[in-house]
């Protein structure tokens, strides 16, 4: 079994490991780190072995059986330049949300680790799959182990967030699956000699064009999945309860490697399959997402709850990651791409900071705080640089992915305007704004709650499972060309052959047999007919 | 030596006709109703083992001077309902011995009703069908009544008796009908008539709404909740699962068989009862408190998606519904295995939502294994039940019936609701007092692993299972 394998299917591994052990608590937390950390272990290599001049191509790829004789639908795992961050991300995290765990969860032990280790071969999948059912069943099962970390463990209103979340999600999805049937048998007939085929490198290879009509449609439904997935203002209103109700374990795989899902979605199947359409919807898509980015920086503003406020902060953050994936220029996708491992890094590290708080204090309110930074040093100098890297300050990691977004979308021709620019430039000052003002009612001031002095500082393992995140936060932030070059040629790839396509795809078109309003939208009018 | 030849491919409805006697003259001579029991799970594992022989034999005929067919379609048919009747014989005796109903008859009316399935489902003669056809139902009637001392018990029966009756009617007319019209009750030879006139019509849509009403599709479902929830569990699980797998077999090779030259005819009438079963299937069951009575309303639902297989009228669309079903028996009768097992495990009787509170950490495994069979039957990957729904679809899209497609996924995701909604109970409510379930019969509770075993692995490699159709 090769490496990407192993690390992919170790999860499942450990997880009958814990079953075999489930008597003994410490035995199973035991288990599941050390399971964790060898999948981690098991991951590196690929990050060292992995080719970058070949970045827009798959590396590692397994190349397995049909699942169903008749239709090629088959094991297909490989990782290129866009998954490779995303999946060394998810082991990454891995260990170090066990290690959060270890003091916090007392309840149902083993099947709290169960469902840790479930979800990460999930999400671990949902990178590594390079045939579309396969990413489906990958997309769906990190569904279900989620939904038990929040109904479970989570806080009070854990059973209506759950729902909401599943229940929201699923919809997307399963639109999603019709679409994406619908394509594999267009993509058979097409390219592949008329058999259902769902490999990917089929779909979004050049030689496969969807017409203007059917990209329409086919794109506002995987949009749909990945935009409620993301979320995308107007989606987005299951993730402050999801996020708030999960147990600090649950919102930190939330934040940090599920939200990916969606906007790494986009970036894999929309743009290179749907280039007209991507083109086409760009603006609304903008609008959308700076909407997201100033109205979730609003609502994160007037929060009285930390844990809220970051949730909110997400919605704010991955607006700029939609942004910059529909300015399609380079250097924005490339915001996109790595502001996704940023905003996973900070956003991960800011939950966990507010666990563990929370762990201490039983509560998140920032009214019942203020003036710890005196009671809990070491705490307070963590969280201000999660907070310096989730505002963007240039050193950290958050400013290179917003700076390469802002300036990438400015002179986009996909949004057409440097108005989207300008009015999500504002949500920069506004994250700086409400972080900020949080992080000084809550750190920093004159004690009012006496139960804050005998807080007591982060302790050794709380400390060490922080270190490496702030290690990263800093070192993208002071080198970031080492982890951006990773994905640069893959995306410069996907932007070429994707124009190319649109182009092709528009050229092909008979403009007179298109309906109404699809000549208003593809701007296909008779003149261009006619010149070309 | 005609008669020997055609019974050596059909020995799984001998073995089970025979082992049904053999259970009665068990129960005759030895009082110990394991022994019983025994006969009857060895009479089940036979019939599957030759059924699953038969099927990897991949041989194929008409048997009985046309009568009945083996192999393909057929076969599959028989292994399944085997399956799901071995299945059904070893769970029922700790659940019957608990409820206080554990005759020997039991055994030997579900063993008569598995040989009229497996006619029923191998018929390719509209005689031999409405044969096997009331071989089933008629001793499905008795067993739905099994528990005779309860109103919902008697209201079963007599529910299922009456509306069994008044379907059977339709199908007998229809059959008539069609006689009427092509001189006789073959399959093969009404494909091959030409004159379709309003004889003809008539005759398969009284057809039609005969089969209808015996998979419970809308608006011919009524009877189905009652009857489901009234009848002894386990029974309930064989008749959601083998009784309704022999009559969508059978409605396949009518369909496929004899019909298939006025799929354009049917088709449209097919995709209407399918949205509505769906729909309605799905609405009713998410308002349920009761779960037993909700997982009868999803096995309406579960027909509109077969029926959505049926709609795309094409080879890959029945092999859907084939695949569909096999994984609907595991499934669901390992869901409703859980249920009995919640209903008697200390005399509590529960069956409400708010009676699961807590259970699911009671008996982890089990609690895993009711978990596995819902998001199974949600249609969630990586389980069966999303394998079966991905390959109706498929071939619904493939047909362009892409808003049979859309309305499929969306109530796919209402029913999604209704199925976590129980987990809610099992894992995220506590109890009011404090609960604690006695340890699982061995036998029992392996069985129900077995087939959450089943459930993943046919959800992971379903081609596993597809290569034999």
């Amino acid at each position: 079994m090769d490496l990407l394998n192993l690390s992919l299917y170790l999860p499942l591994a450990g997880l009958l490991g814990i079953w075999a052990v489930r008597r003994n608590e410490s035995l199973v937390r035991w288990v599941t780190l050390l399971t964790t950390v060898l999948a981690f272990a098991a991951s590196l290599p690929l990050l060292f072995n992995f080719d970058i001049s070949r970045a827009h191509e798959l590396q590692f790829l397994t190349e397995g059986g049909r699942f169903v004789p008749d239709l090629d639908i088959s094991y297909l795992v490989g990782l290129d330049g866009l998954s490779l961050l995303l999946y060394l991300l998810t082991t990454f995290m891995a260990p170090i949300v066990v290690i959060s765990a270890w003091d916090s969860v007392h309840k149902h032990v083993t099947g709290f680790h169960s469902m840790l280790l479930l979800l990460q071969t999930g999400s671990l999948g949902v990178f590594a799959a390079q045939d579309a059912v396969l990413f489906y069943v990958f997309f769906e099962l990190s569904l279900i182990p989620m939904y038990f970390l929040i109904g479970i463990w989570g806080g009070s209103g854990r059973i209506a967030a759950t729902l909401k979340f599943f229940v929201y999600t699923l919809v997307g999805s399963l639109i999603m699956l019709v679409a994406l049937i619908y394509t594999g048998y267009d993509a058979g007939h097409a390219v592949n000699g008329g058999v259902f085929t769902s490999d990917m490198r089929i779909w979004t290879g050049a030689e496969y064009q969807i017409g203007l009509v059917q990209q329409t449609w086919l794109f506002l439904a995987f949009a749909l999945a990945f935009c409620i997935k993301v979320p995308l203002f107007p989606f987005h209103t299951w993730l402050p309860f999801a996020h708030t109700e999960a147990p600090t374990a649950g919102s930190v795989v939330l934040a940090a490697i599920m939200l990916k899902m969606g906007t790494y979605g986009l970036i894999r199947f929309v743009l290179p399959m749907f280039p007209n359409a991507s083109e086409a919807f760009a603006p609304l898509m903008g609008t959308l997402a700076v909407i997201g980015i100033v109205y979730g920086a609003l609502v994160a503003m007037v929060q009285k709850d930390v844990k809220k406020l970051v949730a909110y902060s997400s919605v704010s953050h991955l607006g700029f990651v939609v942004l910059g994936i529909f300015a399609m220029t380079t250097t924005a996708v490339q915001g996109a791409v790595i502001q996704n491992i940023n905003h996973g890094l900070s956003t991960g590290a800011l939950f966990l900071l507010v666990g563990m708080i929370y762990d201490r204090r039983h509560t998140r309110m920032i009214a019942d705080f203020g003036g710890i930074a005196s009671s809990m040093p070491v705490f307070a100098v963590m969280f201000m640089v999660a907070t310096m890297a989730s505002v963007g300050l240039p050193g950290l990691n958050g400013f290179v992915g917003e700076f390469l977004i802002l300036l990438g979308s400015f002179d986009s021709a996909a949004l057409g305007s440097i108005w989207f620019t300008v009015v999500a430039t504002t949500g920069v000052i506004l994250a700086a704004v409400y972080m900020l003002w949080m992080v000084q009612r809550v750190f920093f001031g004159p004690m009012t709650h006496d139960e804050n002095k005998s807080l007591t500082d982060l302790d050794a393992r709380e400390t060490g499972l922080l270190i490496p995140i702030m290690i990263f936060i800093v070192w993208i932030g002071v080198y970031p060309s080492l982890f951006t070059g990773y994905s640069e040629g893959h995306i410069r790839h996907l932007l070429e052959q994707s124009k190319l396509k649109a182009e092709r795809v528009l050229a092909a078109t008979e403009t007179a047999a298109l309906p109404a309003w699809a000549r208003d939208l593809y701007d296909a009018t008779e003149d261009l007919a006619a010149t070309k | 030596m005609d008669l020997l030849h055609d019974l050596s491919y059909f020995w799984p409805a001998a073995i089970t006709s025979i082992g049904g006697l053999a259970a009665m003259m068990a129960a005759a001579f030895k009082t110990d109703m394991r022994w019983v029991n025994a006969v009857a799970v060895f009479t089940a594992l036979s019939a599957t083992v030759v059924a699953a022989s038969d099927l990897v034999a991949g041989h194929s005929g008409l048997l009985f001077s046309g009568m009945v067919a083996h192999g393909g379609t057929a076969a599959f048919g028989t292994f399944v309902v085997s399956l799901g009747t071995l299945f059904t014989l070893v769970l029922s005796r700790s659940y019957l011995e608990k409820i206080g109903h554990h005759y020997a008859e039991v055994y030997a009316l579900i063993l008569f009703a598995t040989t009229g399935m497996i006619v029923l489902a191998s018929a390719t003669d509209l005689v031999a069908l409405f044969v096997g056809l009331e071989t089933m139902s008629v001793c499905l009637y008795v067993l739905a009544g099994l528990v005779r001392e309860r109103k919902t018990g008697i209201e079963a029966a007599l529910k299922y008796f009456l509306l069994g009756a008044f379907s059977t009617g339709f199908l007998l007319y229809g059959i008539a009908l069609l006689y009427g019209a092509t001189m006789s009750t073959s399959l093969d030879v009404i494909a091959a008539t030409t004159d379709k006139g309003g004889l003809y019509w008539a005759g398969v849509g009284l057809l039609l709404v005969g089969f209808l009403f015996k998979v419970s599709a809308v608006p011919f479902h009524m009877w189905t909740p009652d009857v489901y929830q009234g009848a002894p569990t386990t029974i309930t699980g064989y008749m959601a699962t083998a009784a309704k797998t022999s009559a969508f077999v059978a409605f396949i090779l009518v369909l496929g068989r004899g019909l298939q030259g006025s799929v354009e005819q049917w088709a449209p009438v097919l995709e209407i009862v399918a949205l509505l079963t769906m729909i309605v299937g799905n609405l009713i069951a998410l308002v349920q408190h009761d779960v037993k009575r909700m997982l009868a309303y999803s096995s309406i639902a579960h027909a509109g998606y077969a029926l959505v297989g049926l709609t795309a009228g094409t080879l890959s669309g029945y092999d859907g519904v084939l695949f569909y079903l096999f994984a609907y028996t595991l499934m669901n009768i390992g869901a409703f295995a859980v249920l009995a097992y919640y209903e008697t495990a200390d005399g509590q009787e529960r069956s409400t939502l708010e009676q699961f509170a807590g259970l699911g950490w009671q008996q982890p495994a089990l609690g895993v294994a009711l978990s596995i069979f819902l998001f199974s039957l949600a249609g969630m990957p990586p389980f069966a039940g999303f394998a079966g729904k991905y390959q109706v679809f498929a071939a619904a899209i493939e047909q362009g019936y892409i808003t049979l497609a859309l309305v499929g996924v969306l109530t796919s995701a209402a029913a999604a609701f209704y199925y976590i909604r129980v987990m809610v109970y099992l894992y995220f409510k506590s109890p009011e007092q404090p609960v604690s379930l006695p340890a699982v019969d061995r036998l029992y509770g392996w069985t129900i692993l077995l087939l959450a075993g089943l459930t993943i692995l046919f959800g992971v490699m379903p081609s596993l299972i597809v290569n034999l159709f």
